[in-house]
């Protein structure tokens, strides 16, 4: 446990260390604000939620996510860090997962300063404040997520950019497993069963029906088990990458 | 104590390690030598536990790499070929990472740290992002958190490469005086370094260990080894000397300089023979030596001589 905590801590550091940290929460702040206000008309719909504030987040994970992940396990391998840090007496998946939490931490915190703004739908008016916490918790999902595919794809490559390029488009298609763009594309090749498999495993429909202030364990178990999955993904990869 | 049973690494059809059997006992340094692409480094990280081996395996301080991998690695100070380190930290939050990694605690903590900065002179850049110091001092900071937990075991690859004469003289020293409680193995590609550390030298090329003996041994193998070696002011007067000593097995002058080598027969001893000669001759000498060897002789001897044999098979 405390090899997780100690690699979770320089981690979380290290992102304070350099720019990146302020960059990621500076833009990840106006772009959030800015897209509530005027793509999502939080003012014109003269309703006490943050639907219009939630429902861009997926938008804003695609390109802000990838962009914390691509350095998670790319850079490690390209300065040859990875070396020392996997013959110190950690294991395999403490490094990961203090890795992976140290990232999420991250995102949360970028989430957690977004706070001015639930303080000003409850000046505004009084929403339900469970299902603005329930968005919350969803959206922390969502990120945790996408991370986690994020740490995968890093592992795989000693390239930052290949890494955000990759990252990106398999959340992309992730985010849009239930719409037809992906489904079609089943559709022609494999049997109903695949393609409703397919759609269950929507980025949107899981975190949108957390939005709507159901915290339904399915969709808890969905979005941690994506997770799992893919971090396990992750220590398998590096195991077989470090040969090479 | 380092000891490794048919070691072995393979990557697809090609073998890196070839079941390689080694020991090294407290109070040894270890020199691996051997071209580029020997298997110096696949056997040095199997050993740290960052590649498992196909094959075989090891034991580092008496716990198995594979079945102990932790026990193995605090007992270890490994650094890895280029002493990577993470740039953006400056040297105290580096060792502080390091020491919290080694759970080192209360009074110790800070006494292995200052012993640690103190051996490797990082005093003065403890408060600079790593990224910033020179190749040097990186190094250095490589190093200190190698020793940092005075591990019983030492396995440092190439830990003199980029570093200035001065700066190797001093990592030289720092290695020799941890030499006498630990076991060390370094991998270098310089002959002097073997010289100046190490009390037993491996030679692998091609994944196999083609010599494994002492400093003294190795350079007795040369064909230099028991030579003399002499600058005449009358280089055929002296060579006509020479020609008169009967254990003399070839003479050799070198086109450049005029330096004379005499080689002896197999076993013989000239030295003493050859002073005579250019004596009672009466040859002005301006310089007499006896050879002790030559280990980059016998390092190319060794290694070309094993590539000869792979090209044939």
């Amino acid at each position: 446990m405390s090899g997780i905590a100690t690699i979770f801590k320089r981690e979380l550091r290290s992102y304070f260390a350099t720019p990146v940290a302020y960059v990621f929460i500076v833009i990840f702040l106006l772009l959030s604000g800015a897209f509530t206000f005027y793509l999502g008309n939080f003012y014109e719909r003269g309703q006490a939620d943050l639907q219009p504030f939630f429902n861009f987040h997926p938008w804003l994970y695609l390109f802000l996510v990838p962009a914390v992940s691509m350095r998670l396990w790319a850079e490690e391998r390209k300065s040859g860090t990875i070396e020392l840090l996997l013959t110190l007496p950690v294991t395999m998946w403490q490094a990961v997962l203090g890795k992976f939490l140290a990232a999420w931490a991250f995102i949360a915190i970028a989430l957690a300063l977004t706070f001015p703004i639930w303080i000003t739908v409850n000046y505004l008016g009084s929403p339900d404040n469970g299902v603005i916490f329930a968005s919350y918790l969803g959206s922390l999902l969502m990120a945790g997520a996408f991370l986690a595919i994020g740490s995968c794809i890093s592992a795989s490559t000693r390239n930052q950019v290949v890494a955000f390029i990759l990252t990106v488009v398999i959340c992309f298609l992730l985010l849009l497993a239930g719409f037809p763009l992906v489904l079609d594309f089943f559709r022609a090749v494999a049997p109903q069963g695949i393609v409703d498999a397919v759609a269950g495993l929507s980025f949107l429909t899981h975190f949108g029906s957390i939005g709507k202030g159901v915290i339904d364990l399915r969709d808890l178990i969905y979005f941690l088990l994506m997770i799992g999955a893919w971090l396990y993904a992750t220590a398998v990869v590096i195991d077989l990458k470090k040969a090479a | 104590m380092i000891e490794t049973r048919q070691l072995t690494k393979r990557y697809g059809g090609f073998t890196a390690v070839d079941a390689i059997t080694f020991k090294v006992e407290p109070g040894q340094v270890l020199g691996f030598l051997g071209p580029n692409g020997a298997g110096k480094s696949t056997t040095m990280k199997m050993l740290a536990g960052f590649l498992s081996p196909t094959s075989g395996g090891a034991t580092v301080a008496g716990f198995d790499i594979e079945t102990q991998p932790l026990e193995a690695k605090r007992a270890l100070g490994y650094l890895p070929e280029g002493a990577p380190s993470y740039g953006e930290m400056s040297v105290r939050e580096f060792l502080d990472f390091i020491a919290d990694v080694r759970a080192l605690k209360g009074d110790l903590r800070d006494k292995r740290i200052d012993d640690a900065v103190e051996r490797l002179h990082l005093e003065r850049v403890l408060e600079q992002p790593i990224d910033t110091l020179s190749k040097g001092f990186k190094r250095r900071v490589g190093l200190a958190g190698a020793i940092l937990h005075d591990p019983k075991v030492l396995i440092l690859d190439e830990p003199t490469d980029g570093l200035d004469p001065n700066q190797k003289q001093e990592v030289r020293t720092l290695i020799n005086s941890m030499a006498r409680d630990k076991t060390i193995i370094i991998s270098t590609h310089l002959l002097e370094e073997v010289h100046a550390v190490c009390s037993r030298a491996i030679i692998i090329a091609a994944g196999r260990i083609l010599a494994d003996a002492s400093p003294a041994e190795l350079e007795a193998r040369s064909r230099y080894h028991q030579a003399v070696s002499l600058t005449a002011v009358n280089v055929a007067q002296a060579k006509e000397a020479l020609s008169k000593v009967a254990d003399i097995a070839a003479i050799e002058v070198d086109p450049q300089d005029g330096r004379i080598t005499a080689f002896p027969k197999p076993g013989r001893s000239i030295f003493v023979a050859v002073g005579d000669a250019l004596k009672t001759q009466g040859v002005a000498v301006r310089e007499l030596a006896l050879e002790p060897g030559r280990l980059d002789e016998v390092f190319r001897t060794i290694t070309q001589g094993a590539a000869g044999q792979e090209a044939r098979t």
